[in-house]
């Protein structure tokens, strides 16, 4: 029952997406205004219908209704109901379902952002109708390929007893670290479709960079929040200590962010001095495609990762033909449409004004997007043409992204020291001088007493995060979600360059009642037992952790085997503070007392995803703090 | 030339030296940083022990033996036409399991044994490297 009216629902849905993107943009060629105006309902209309097929999705997880193949493959009756919920989107076919949800929250969110006003539509209004139909016709895009290729309600072969969930994402980060990271993914597609829309109908004014910035910075917030929880989930759950392993996957999600960044910076530029408008639009272009890309390279089963099951050659090439037709056909708009929006002319700017900071800054994660992106996509180039298989590691991105990230922390320094337009190069000179000399005396002195020696690396990423919060403080009180975010960066870099430099690392052979060395501390193998979970069996170990003689905590990692796909899984224990994480991971048992185990002891670890969040909650504070600017 | 004009082009220039430098970066990196993905039969004797490749396969039914002390394991790779005997130092990843796939990273030696530096197993339990996979069919066939 549930599959058929999903099905109905999605069908339904459909049709309203193909009513919200056709007629407006009639409408708009006719100059009708009564098709115009049906661009609102049908997106209501759409959202209703989309939503009552999670629902009804969500409902048969919980029930258990594995009459759905869907359902079958990703749950099991002895699932806790917290992880049956999350389960909807665990694989391919929900999280395109999810995909989808998503972007249409984000439709009502653009229109809601402009009351309708009958018949006759202003510039404005109509711009906002226009991007209604772009996001209909992305949604109905990704609605045929749900309904074709990958239909989340297909009604099982036969009597099924279920699969249950893959237990790498039976874990509370993989609860919220999807949504957040589709929120970010799909809301660059408002900036895209704004953008668009505003090609199409008019000149890229300042109502259009308010507004692309503001839903910009939004969706920025959600995919940044996003990466952080998934990095989070992969240290806490892939065992092996890292936060970051540079996997295609990951990379996927980076590249709209890096893109995202560039063009929050350079929609400044187009709102406020009203220049490098086709930069932007460019940028608002790319930042679409590349989350485009990203749904492609995670869902079209190319890559072999934690998260691409399924392998279903139909779905990649419709997910290609879809990146290649939108894609193209944004970029034909974009070049037809850009000379007619002949630069306005300002005020020059000297070398050391804020305009041009924020264009270097744009270069520059442009430059390192492209550096990874190319890294991602090499390995997959040569595959599809027949010239080997090859990978590309970790050591070349972090070679790349390195002297990327240290130059670009140089200008995150000096930008916010720049005036607009003309500020001298004494002015500039005089205070970042000051300010770089008491960061450098800082951080030698914190790396010489924590780490007893002046490592270069983190020597000079520790001594230009310091000066990135040096020089931002002045610009509390003016822009305190900036302010605040680039603090964040700092931190994050911070926690990335220390917990690098300190961490350290042992794998051992353990006997019952041995101790094992880490930095400070001594850690005794206590003892294993047995323990049992709803859908899961396995040993918990016990650890006494002790530092001086003197007793820290105790950790209890353990080993699980998940009984309905008989896979075996490390629980990894933590002792989270703020200046060492300890993280113990159980290997296999070597004979009865012996067990190979690793541990790990990472100073500043948790600095990382503090960093994430600040930066986070930066960027909410800046799309408040403005609204309040401009109801004033 | 008026201003916008010198303007564009001290962007263009910016952007082509970024672009060069990133460039340069890229290829220093990318020549040091590429594993190449080889099936046990692809391997050949005369690869030096500083080769770093990674090599793909299923782990030999009943060919998994442990050293007596520390971490020490030695396991069979192969792709049912060629055998390579592979010894790794350290804790290896869950999904290792006789008889499923698996991909290590390192070198081959003097007495033709591979070396792993890195066992790795980010992939679902039913994964099969693709040379493998081929391998394996046309056995079947």
């Amino acid at each position: 029952m549930i599959s058929l009216f999903g099905e109905i629902s999605l069908v339904f849905s459909l049709i309203f997406s193909l009513l919200q993107s056709a007629l407006p943009l009639w409408g708009y060629w006719r100059n009708n205004p009564y098709l115009l105006a049906c661009a609102r309902p049908s997106a209501w209309g759409q959202f209703i219908f989309i939503f009552i097929a999670y629902l009804l999705l969500t409902i048969a997880f919980v029930t258990n209704d594995f009459s759905i193949a869907y359902v079958g493959a990703n749950s099991h009756p002895t699932l806790p109901l917290m992880y049956r919920l999350t389960a909807v989107w665990g694989a391919h076919e929900g999280s395109i379902l999810l995909w989808i949800v998503i972007l249409n929250v984000w439709t009502v969110c653009v229109s809601l952002t402009s009351t309708p006003e009958g018949p006759r539509m202003t510039p404005c209004s109509k711009m906002i109708t226009l991007t209604l139909a772009i996001l209909g016709l992305i949604s109905f895009c990704f609605l045929c390929f749900l309904l074709l290729t990958s239909n989340p309600f297909l009604a099982a072969m036969g009597p099924q007893v279920g699969h249950d969930l893959n237990p790498l994402l039976q874990d509370p980060g993989f609860v919220i670290h999807p949504p957040m990271l589709y929120i970010g993914y799909v809301g660059f597609s408002v900036a895209f479709a704004i953008t668009l829309a505003t090609l199409i109908s008019g000149g890229l004014d300042h109502a259009w960079a308010q507004l692309t910035r503001r839903f910009t910075v939004a969706a920025w917030c959600f995919l940044t929040l996003g990466i952080t929880l998934g990095s989070w989930w992969a240290y806490r759950v892939l065992g092996w200590g890292g936060f970051w392993f540079w996997d295609p996957v990951e990379n996927a999600s980076l590249l709209p962010w890096l893109a995202g960044t560039a063009l929050m910076h350079v929609l400044i530029l187009a709102e406020k001095r009203n220049i490098a408008k086709a930069w932007a639009a460019l940028l608002a272009l790319i930042s679409f495609a590349l989350s485009l890309l990203g749904t492609f390279l995670v869902r079209s089963g190319l890559l072999i990762s934690a998260h691409t099951f399924a392998n279903d050659p139909a779905r990649g090439i419709f997910l290609l033909l879809l990146l290649a037709i939108l894609v193209t056909a944004a970029l034909a708009v974009y070049i037809v449409r850009i000379p007619n929006f002949s630069p306005t002319q300002t005020s020059p700017f000297s070398w050391f004004s804020r305009e041009r900071a924020l264009l270097l800054n744009s270069a520059l994660l442009f430059v390192a997007m492209m550096t990874i992106l190319l890294g991602t996509l090499y390995p997959l180039l040569l595959d599809a043409l027949h010239l080997g298989t090859i990978s590309v590691g970790a050591p070349y991105f972090n070679l790349v992204m390195m002297p990327l990230v240290l130059i670009a922390m140089a200008f995150m320094g000096i930008a916010p020291l720049c005036q607009w337009e003309k500020p001298t190069v004494k002015m500039v000179c005089a205070q970042a001088g000051k300010q770089f000399l008491i960061s450098l005396l800082i951080a030698t002195t914190l790396l010489w007493s924590v780490t007893d020696q002046l490592e270069i690396t983190a020597e000079i990423s520790l001594t230009l995060s310091i000066w990135i919060m040096l020089s931002v403080m002045n610009s509390f009180r003016r822009l305190p979600g900036m302010t605040i975010a680039h603090i964040g960066f700092a931190i994050m870099v911070i926690g990335i360059m220390l917990s690098g430099t300190l961490s350290k690392e042992r794998e051992v052979r353990l006997r019952l009642g041995n101790a094992v060395n880490i930095g400070p501390y001594q850690i005794f193998f206590i003892d294993t037992q047995g323990i049992s979970g709803s859908n899961y069996r396995g040993i918990r170990a016990t650890f006494d952790v002790i530092k001086n003689k003197r007793h820290v905590t105790n950790l209890y990692p353990e080993k699980r085997i998940y009984t309905v796909r008989d896979l075996v899984m490390t629980k990894v224990d933590i002792h989270p503070g703020i200046f060492r994480d300890l993280y113990i991971a159980l290997g296999e048992p070597l004979n009865e007392n012996d067990w190979s185990i690793r541990v790990y002891y990472k100073p500043f670890m948790r600095w990382v995803w503090f960093g994430g969040i600040i930066m986070m909650l930066g960027g909410l504070l800046a799309i408040f703090h403005r609204k309040k600017e401009i109801r004033v | 030339m008026n201003n916008i004009q010198k303007r564009r082009l001290y962007l263009v220039g910016l952007f082509a030296l970024g672009i060069a430098a990133g460039a340069g970066l890229i290829l220093y990196a990318l020549k040091q940083n590429i594993n190449v993905f080889l099936a046990p039969s692809e391997l050949t004797t005369t690869m030096s022990a500083d080769y770093h490749l990674r090599l793909g396969g299923i782990v030999k039914n009943g060919s998994v033996v442990r050293e007596k002390e520390g971490l020490g394991v030695q396991f069979v790779i192969t792709d049912f036409k060629h055998d390579v005997t592979t010894r790794y130092v350290g804790v290896l990843p869950d999904l290792f399991r006789e008889g499923k796939g698996v991909i290590a990273e390192g070198s081959i030696n003097s007495q033709g044994i591979f070396i792993a530096t890195q066992v790795l197993a980010k992939h679902d339990e039913n994964y099969l490297p693709k040379n493998v996979y081929q391998a394996m069919r046309n056995r079947a066939t």
